[in-house]
């Protein structure tokens, strides 16, 4: 498996540590903005533990320590381990980010 | 057939022509008591023990390839029960007891073979660890033993006691630990579960649950047509987010590749199983000679059944490093396999929230050792609708409660159990 790193170009896949799953967001309340403690359990026990665990194209991050030092957005298939497309995550690599306006 | 050693010298003298096969091959019934979806060493043991322990023998296998074709063939075929944690420590001894008769349980020739673990340990901290989980063990009237070094190196003359990095310091000892013959623990599970009227059903695939208008499972879709049932377990570790899904369920689990590897056969050599742990790797050697190593998780998503190279050249080093005369040994073949990681590390053996469903899932890379307790502790729970004694703690609601058992204590990082 290589990975083609849109900083470095296409690096094996041992230069990078995985994080999982990049659908997951973390639940956004406001201390006391009203939501029930049952809500606000029920979203954080989605976000720590739950996953889709999807056999298929999944968006996953990936770090790029081996080389530039960048979190990445990578769509793979779970399946087959073929890359559909590598960018950069948003905040990663700020001259990439500035030009896409983030 | 029972088989022995008449029967054994009878078929030798009719030149080993009068063998019958060791189950049948029966096409699906509309309806079953129990459907266990999964014909790995964990669904076949449930079968057997539905049927021996708790008399329910209208029970089906499903099987989506053959018998053992999954991770029941992928596995190191390590067994032991050297746990810490309440909810492991018992569980695992209940395993570990149900090995060491299963050969006369099953009448099958399982090739248990009680030879004994090492973990090895290389500063005061992993010292102190390893004696306090031996303490926990030999509480729980489990044996244990925390050698130093000087009985490591009678023991393992071949280890490199010089390693800068990690000096071997000790080990903690299980003699009861050991290995068993994988592709025969399913082989004896399924011919046992047989006889007493299980029918194993392999090239089965489910694609969907058939729910009722309250929701309850009432059976399942497959590729040989619709089967009813009482009750639905699934024992598809590798694959559970999979099968779960089509029921509209999300796991706590993340499937990850791990990759284990076989050297040419060699002459006897490593007495027993040596974990090296701090260096990510581990070996046995089987009873055809090849020694037997792994270490970890590739570390990401994967349901490929193939790893990749920073692993294997990863388990390698560790290899060398503690074990520098493996490094002429030539490696004869590599696998992967899908492992169900849960979020803490352990397994969960519960209720599903739909009526109907079981589950028994998340092994993460621990099943193998699991599969008599998880057949017998699964059974009790398809039979009596709650849990066993010694699997109350694997609950699917554990995360929710906080009530982890987190043996690696790594938190919520399924990748790193």
């Amino acid at each position: 498996m290589r990975i083609a790193c849109p900083f470095c170009g296409e690096r094996e896949n041992g230069e990078f540590t995985y994080l999982g799953d990049a659908s997951p967001k973390r639940p956004n309340f406001a201390v006391d903005g009203g939501e029930s403690p049952e809500r606000v359990e029920d979203a954080f026990h989605d976000y720590v533990y739950l996953r889709d665990n999807l056999a298929g194209v999944m968006r996953e991050y990936w770090y790029h320590g081996g080389g530039c030092r960048s979190w990445l957005v990578a769509e793979r298939n779970t399946v087959t381990h073929e890359f559909v497309s590598v960018t950069a995550a948003p905040g990663a690599g700020a001259a990439l980010a500035a030009q896409a306006g983030e | 057939m029972k088989y022995s050693i008449f029967s054994l010298a009878k078929a030798a003298l009719s030149g080993h022509k009068g063998w019958t096969r060791a189950w049948r091959d029966p096409a699906p019934k509309s309806r079953y008591d129990v459907v266990i979806i999964g014909g790995g060493g964990h669904g076949l043991a449930t079968a057997y023990f539905l049927a021996r322990e708790y008399g329910i023998r209208n029970v089906a296998v499903l099987e989506k390839g053959w018998i053992g074709s999954g991770n029941a063939g992928r596995n190191t075929t390590i067994i032991r029960s050297n746990y810490g944690l309440p909810g492991n420590t018992g569980f695992y001894e209940l395993s570990m007891k149900l090995w060491e008769r299963m050969e006369q349980d099953l009448n099958y020739n399982t090739m248990v073979s009680q030879r004994g673990i090492i973990n090895l340990y290389h500063s005061d901290a992993q010292r102190d660890a390893f004696a306090r989980r031996g303490n926990t063990m030999r509480i729980n009237g489990i044996d244990a033993e925390l050698l130093d070094a000087e009985q490591i190196r009678k023991e393992l003359p071949f280890l490199n006691y010089n390693n800068a990095r990690f000096p071997i310091m000790g080990g903690l000892l299980q003699r009861r630990a050991g290995t068993a013959r994988h592709d025969a623990v399913v082989w004896g599970y399924a011919r046992a579960a047989n006889d007493r009227g299980v029918d194993i059903i392999q090239n089965c695939e489910v694609t969907g649950f058939v729910r009722d208008a309250n929701g309850r499972v009432t059976g399942v879709e497959t590729s040989r047509g619709r089967i009813g049932a009482g009750k639905v377990g699934m024992a598809v570790a590798g694959s559970s987010s999979r099968v779960a899904a089509m029921a509209g369920l999300r796991l706590p689990i993340e499937s990850h590749v791990l990759q284990a590897f076989v050297s040419e056969a060699i002459k006897p050599l490593i007495p027993g199983v040596i974990t090296f742990g701090a260096g990510h790797f581990y070996v046995s050697q089987s009873d055809k000679g090849g020694l037997v190593f792994g270490g970890d998780l590739d570390g990401y998503n994967s349901y490929a059944q193939r790893g990749n190279m920073p692993v294997m050249e990863d388990v390698c080093e560790g290899g060398m490093a503690i074990m520098p005369m493996i490094g002429r040994v030539r490696m004869l073949r590599q696998w992967g396999g899908i492992m169900d990681m849960s979020m803490d590390g352990s397994p969960i053996i519960d209720k599903s929230p739909i009526d109907g469903l079981y589950l028994n899932a998340g092994w993460c890379y621990g099943g193998f050792k699991a599969t008599p307790a998880s057949g017998l502790v699964f059974a009790h729970l398809l039979a009596r609708d709650e849990p066993h004694s010694e699997a109350a703690l694997f609950r699917l609601d554990r995360f929710r409660r906080g009530a982890m058992i987190d043996e690696k204590g790594q938190g919520a990082q399924p990748n790193l159990h």
